[in-house]
């Protein structure tokens, strides 16, 4: 039995040196400057910085927009989907997925074209819409996995004791996909927050998000910085993941 | 009545999401250089992209080599890497697991992004040169945490006895292993693959980071690049939508060979 274990060591390795290893190096040159040398100037920077600050902010507020209208738009799919008697075809499930295999930025560019072509000025509003169609998937499909495979009788043992459908899905249904929830929220808010690219399609250049400013600074070949902005970026996700995913275990615990 | 609104809801959303795909499939069929203008129906679009003789030469279809290359490399090497490593990680037990799990885990978290910029600095602290191999590197870490993770569940219901039956009748551990062990994991490696392909199929910002100045092109890079001059190469049309007919084809295939298991399989993924 031992020995089997054994068969994890070269991941490890792997993993040690291409996932562990770059994450701390992010964190070393932030604090590095261009000579090697110890220095705060990227962080401080970053806090003086008004263009970095403001696009911080618009992508934050971006992503929270994108992320529930997701879930206001998801959450009722993903119910519906898993319902027998509402859905009876797996397929239409298969359906919500297709559209991630056609290339991301072909179909956000397609999206552009298709909200120019309808009369939109591209903006805020098309930025977030667009945004919508490329992450809606991703908020549908861990919810109804989770509806997918809850126990239905809890449900029924509510209504025998005379919920009204309404009351068991407040106080059943909902509460018990919340781990559905949290992971649709981790998968829609992260890339959102992280994008770069997408929202100079939607938006004609007009908004640039933070994944952009970090990826202008690394390629003008201002590493340090653009690794100062990474670890800004890194912190929010750890913060993100840590609150959702505390969460999560605490309510998987509880549903026993 | 209820389903009758609640099948309408569905199949609103999907006509949205679906519009953008229909808006590419429809603009293949005429001759404009502009996405977005018709110049009449054409079908020479599709023509230019079969005969080869692509407006601005042949970086589309280098460009598409390079992706499936890239997606066909990453993705058997994150199979088998990301399968023997499950079965390590099914026989770790206690805090040892949990770190290989956490690490194993990251990759799947962290945005894009931060991958790219993450593995770019690492290049560039080791001097790798970047190309190829260091795209292909990138797309290993990134790809095998989905391997591991299709694979692991699948190893929790094997009858155990049935590895160690085959070691006391003689076989040798690497026999053991091809003959008793893979046989049943491959469900789970199979869908690992798509996955994982999947995965490095889709991915621009990873690429992006990782490919260096060779001029080393996948197709999100190639449309990130026309979209910047200002202008897509119309063949991106036809091949985007011939892309997503094939996908079509070959799941409708799976669906009816399989029944309705595949289909329940496939949502797993």
């Amino acid at each position: 039995m031992g020995k089997r274990s054994n068969w994890a060591l070269p991941y490890l390795i792997f993993l040690i040196l291409f996932v562990a290893l770059p994450l701390i190096l992010i964190a070393l040159y932030a604090f590095r400057d261009g000579n090697g040398s110890f220095t705060l100037s990227n962080i401080t920077k970053f806090f003086t910085d008004g263009d970095a600050l403001s696009t911080f902010a618009v992508s934050i507020e971006v992503a929270v927009e994108n992320t529930l209208i997701c879930l206001l738009l998801g959450y009722p799919a993903a119910w519906i989907l898993a319902n027998r008697d509402l859905n009876k075809s797996a397929v239409t499930a298969i359906l919500f997925i297709l559209p991630m295999w056609v290339n991301a930025l072909m179909r956000t560019l397609a999206t552009a074209e298709l909200f120019n072509s309808l009369g939109f000025t591209l903006g805020k509003g098309t930025l977030i819409f667009g945004m919508v169609y490329d992450y809606l998937p991703f908020m549908i499909y861990p919810i109804y996995n989770v509806l997918q495979k809850m126990d239905k009788s809890y449900g029924e043992a509510a209504a025998d004791l005379g919920a009204t459908p309404a009351e068991v899905f407040m106080k059943v249904t909902l509460p018990l996909s919340k781990p559905g929830i949290f992971s649709g929220i981790l998968m829609v808010f992260m890339p959102t927050v992280s994008t770069f690219a997408i929202s100079e399609f939607l938006t004609n250049n007009k908004i640039k998000l933070f994944g952009t400013i970090i990826q202008e600074n690394i390629n003008s070949s201002m590493w340090n910085y653009g690794a100062a902005l990474s670890l800004f970026m890194l912190v929010i996700i750890g913060l993100t993941t840590i609150l959702l995913g505390g969460e999560d275990r605490e309510i998987e615990g509880g549903t026993l | 009545m209820k389903k009758f609104f609640a099948q309408a809801y569905l199949w609103i959303l999907l006509i949205l999401l679906y519009s953008p795909i229909a808006f590419i499939a429809i603009y293949s069929f005429t001759e404009a250089k502009a996405f977005g203008n018709w110049t009449g129906f054409s079908t020479k679009l599709y023509g230019n992209l079969l005969t080869g003789n692509i407006t601005g030469g042949h970086g589309l279809i280098q460009a598409l080599e390079n992706t499936l290359l890239i997606a066909l490399v990453s993705a058997v090497a994150s199979m088998i890497l990301g399968t023997i490593s499950a079965i390590g990680i099914y026989h770790l037990r206690g805090r040892k697991r949990k770190a290989v799990q956490f690490l194993n885990s990251l990759p799947m978290i962290n945005p894009d992004v931060i991958t790219g910029v993450s593995l770019f600095l690492l290049f560039v602290f080791l001097g790798f040169s970047q190309g190829y191999l260091t795209v292909i590197l990138a797309h290993i870490s990134f790809c095998t945490p989905y391997v591991v993770l299709s694979v692991l569940p699948r190893l929790g219901q094997l009858n155990p006895n049935i590895y160690e039956a085959a070691l006391d009748l003689g076989a040798t551990p690497a026999q053991a292993l091809w003959k008793v062990l893979i046989p049943q994991l491959r469900p789970g490696m199979l869908s690992g693959f798509v996955l994982a392909f999947t995965m490095s199929l889709d991915d621009f910002a990873v690429t992006f980071f990782t490919r260096g100045t060779i001029g080393l092109e996948t197709l999100s890079t190639f449309i990130y690049a026309d979209a910047r001059r200002g202008g897509l190469t119309p063949e991106l049309r036809p091949l985007m939508t011939l892309i997503f007919l094939i996908i079509l084809v070959v799941l409708g295939l799976l669906n009816t060979r399989q029944g309705k298991n595949a289909a329940q399989n496939h949502i797993n993924l």
